[in-house]
């Protein structure tokens, strides 16, 4: 039981880690953002090279954090920006675009097998209750943990929740205030890329591989986070993502690997939906 | 010739999917991101009509729209309580849902999915390649007609207005959801059928044929081509079958183009090739417009 637990948590900490990034956008410009699940490869892959250069695990973790975020403000500049007012569907089918040309670029550049990165945590394990916790799921717990606290103190606390706030509101009066809505905009990509980044660095770690293709599932796993969540709700995203890790988990723990993984948090969500068309917590600044 | 027959009758089936989406996607505004599991569940059924049963070919057709229609309603049920994007990405999840279906259940095949489906026979004429590609050509035919239809009827009219205010059009009386509820099964009902051709021209039908990936490549045919507009629908999936055999021999790069493709249309493009509103239609409106001007 506590077992579950806390495979629950690790596994919902590395979901909020991707989906908060695409949760803030979509609550700035109603976009989907696929895309952002390969800033989770593009950061396992970049710490990689960099970590094989120099050595230095530090100096890997901030290269990819770093330009991770450089590319997630080209692309809303160059990409979702001029497109915005052609709704919906178009800049999710453009997000995914972008998704699979990402995915064959890092499957051409470094081949498609996967590749171990041979770093050992220093993070001692820890016996609680009897179950053990290995020492990555530990900074695992602390970041998605960090992250919900975070979150909550920017969006409630600081100036830039406001700000963020504001934009998600209303694009056009937030700039008539004097709120520049792009650098907002660009500013959230950057942040959600770099933390989807850091998802994929924590995911290289703990399984001691990097492969092209291990954005997929988070690809459209942090869609049904997102929507579970309530759209445009970061907070709410939060609690989808630790939610759908502990019931994936639970089930599988007692169904085994009978039912696929995928449906279950997809199951979860149209049965939640029906109940509660609005998400778990319903965003009150973007109506969606 | 036998290459050039099975790219016809693919084309020509992905064609009618790709037509019957934008029933619903084009003329209605309905972000549906699950017609590749309608399209399975039509497979599917025929499939298993076709090989557990020994049903015979016309009612194992009948029994995937039938079928495939009643799946169209219920999820022209889900489209009446869940909007835009909370819709999109429900039915996208139902995709999963589905192919894990398709998994488990014996009764599908399981993961290897089910082989051996015979051969079509109409009147005792057993229909191999070319008969095939008639019958889907009928097929997509009778799809582009009831388009035809629904698009220049009231019925169509109302379904536009629905996409343009789903709100506004209820306030003025019109039933929304019962028409809602009749184009998802319309559509449906066409994109079983196509799945029923589709199981009988491979013979072979496996789960991962019908998941997320195909929705995607459905409705981005439609989205390339030109949404709500028949020719945009067929030239979309012509052209997105097409390009990854013309690149056969850089398959290496083959997903990289059309993943390339699909982001410059949508980013430079994003009303379709050749859609309602594209250089293309423009240019040929003034061409035809010029001519008549002239004496």
């Amino acid at each position: 039981m506590t077992y579950i637990l806390i495979q629950g948590i690790v596994v919902g900490s590395l979901y909020a880690l991707i989906a908060i990034g695409p949760s803030l956008v979509y609550g700035l410009m109603g976009v989907l953002d696929v895309a952002s699940a390969a800033a989770l490869t593009l950061g396992a892959y970049l710490l990689l090279v960099v970590f094989q250069a120099s050595g230095s695990v530090l100096l890997g973790v901030a290269a990819a954090l770093v330009l991770t975020g450089a590319a997630g403000w080209v692309f809303q500049k160059s990409l979702y920006v001029p497109i915005l007012d052609r709704g919906p569907i178009v800049t999710l089918i453009t997000s995914i675009g972008v998704y699979i040309c990402a995915d064959e670029l890092f499957r051409l550049v470094f081949g498609p097998l996967q590749q171990s990165l041979g770093i050992q945590t220093a993070i001692p394990d820890l016996h609680i209750a009897g179950v053990e916790v290995t020492g990555i799921n530990l900074l695992i717990i602390a970041i998605g943990v960090g992250l919900l606290l975070l979150t909550w103190l920017v969006l409630t606390r600081t100036r830039y929740g406001v700000v963020w706030r504001a934009v998600a509101q209303d694009r056009d009066i937030a700039s008539a205030v004097g709120i520049d809505s792009k650098k907002v905009i660009g500013g959230v990509f950057v942040i959600g890329y770099a933390l989807s980044a850091l998802a994929g660095i924590l995911y290289a770690l703990k399984y001691d591989s990097v492969i092209p293709t291990m954005g997929d599932v988070p690809a459209y796993k942090m869609l049904a986070i997102i929507i579970l969540g309530g759209l445009g709700s970061p907070l709410g995203t939060i609690a989808a993502a630790f939610l759908i890790g502990l019931v994936e988990t639970a089930v599988v723990a007692q169904f085994g690997f009978v039912v696929p993984r995928d449906a279950i948090a997809f199951a979860a969500l149209v049965l939640v939906l029906l109940i509660r068309p609005q998400g778990l917590i319903p965003s009150r600044v973007v109506r969606a | 010739m036998s290459y050039l027959l099975v790219l016809l009758i693919t084309v020509t089936i992905l064609s009618t999917v790709t037509v019957s989406l934008n029933m619903v996607v084009g003329y209605t505004g309905q972000p549906n991101l699950g017609q590749s599991a309608v399209f399975g569940i039509g497979a599917y059924f025929a499939a298993v009509f076709a090989t557990s049963y020994s049903m015979p070919f016309w009612f194992c057709f009948l029994a995937a729209g039938l079928i495939a229609g009643v799946a169209g309603a219920l999820i022209g049920a889900i489209s009446l309580r869940l909007h835009q994007d909370f819709f999109a990405i429900t039915t996208l999840g139902l995709n999963f849902i589905v192919v894990a279906t398709f998994q488990t259940l014996p009764f599908f095949g399981g993961a290897t999915g089910l082989y051996g489906i015979p051969l079509p026979t109409i009147a005792g004429y057993e229909l191999d390649y070319p008969g095939l590609a008639v019958c889907s050509l009928l097929l997509l035919l009778c799809a582009v007609g009831v388009s035809l239809l629904v698009n220049r009827s009231w019925f169509g009219g109302i379904l536009q207005a629905v996409r343009e205010d789903e709100t506004l059009a209820a306030s003025l009386g019109a039933p929304v959801a019962r028409y809602k509820s009749t184009i998802f099964v319309i559509s449906s009902i066409f994109a079983g059928f196509a799945g029923c051709l589709y199981a009988y021209f491979l013979s072979t039908v496996s789960p991962q044929t019908f998941g997320f990936n195909d929705s995607v490549l459905f409705l981005a045919m439609l989205l390339i081509g030109g949404s709500a507009t028949i020719r945009g629908a067929i030239f979309g999936a012509v052209l997105l079958t097409i390009i990854p055999e013309l690149f056969r021999f850089a398959s290496e790069y083959r997903m990289l183009i059309f993943g390339a493709v699909l982001v410059l249309v949508l980013r430079f493009h994003p009303q379709g090739i050749i859609g309602e509103d594209s250089l293309i239609a423009r240019w040929t409106a003034n061409v035809f417009t010029d001519k008549r001007a002239r004496p």
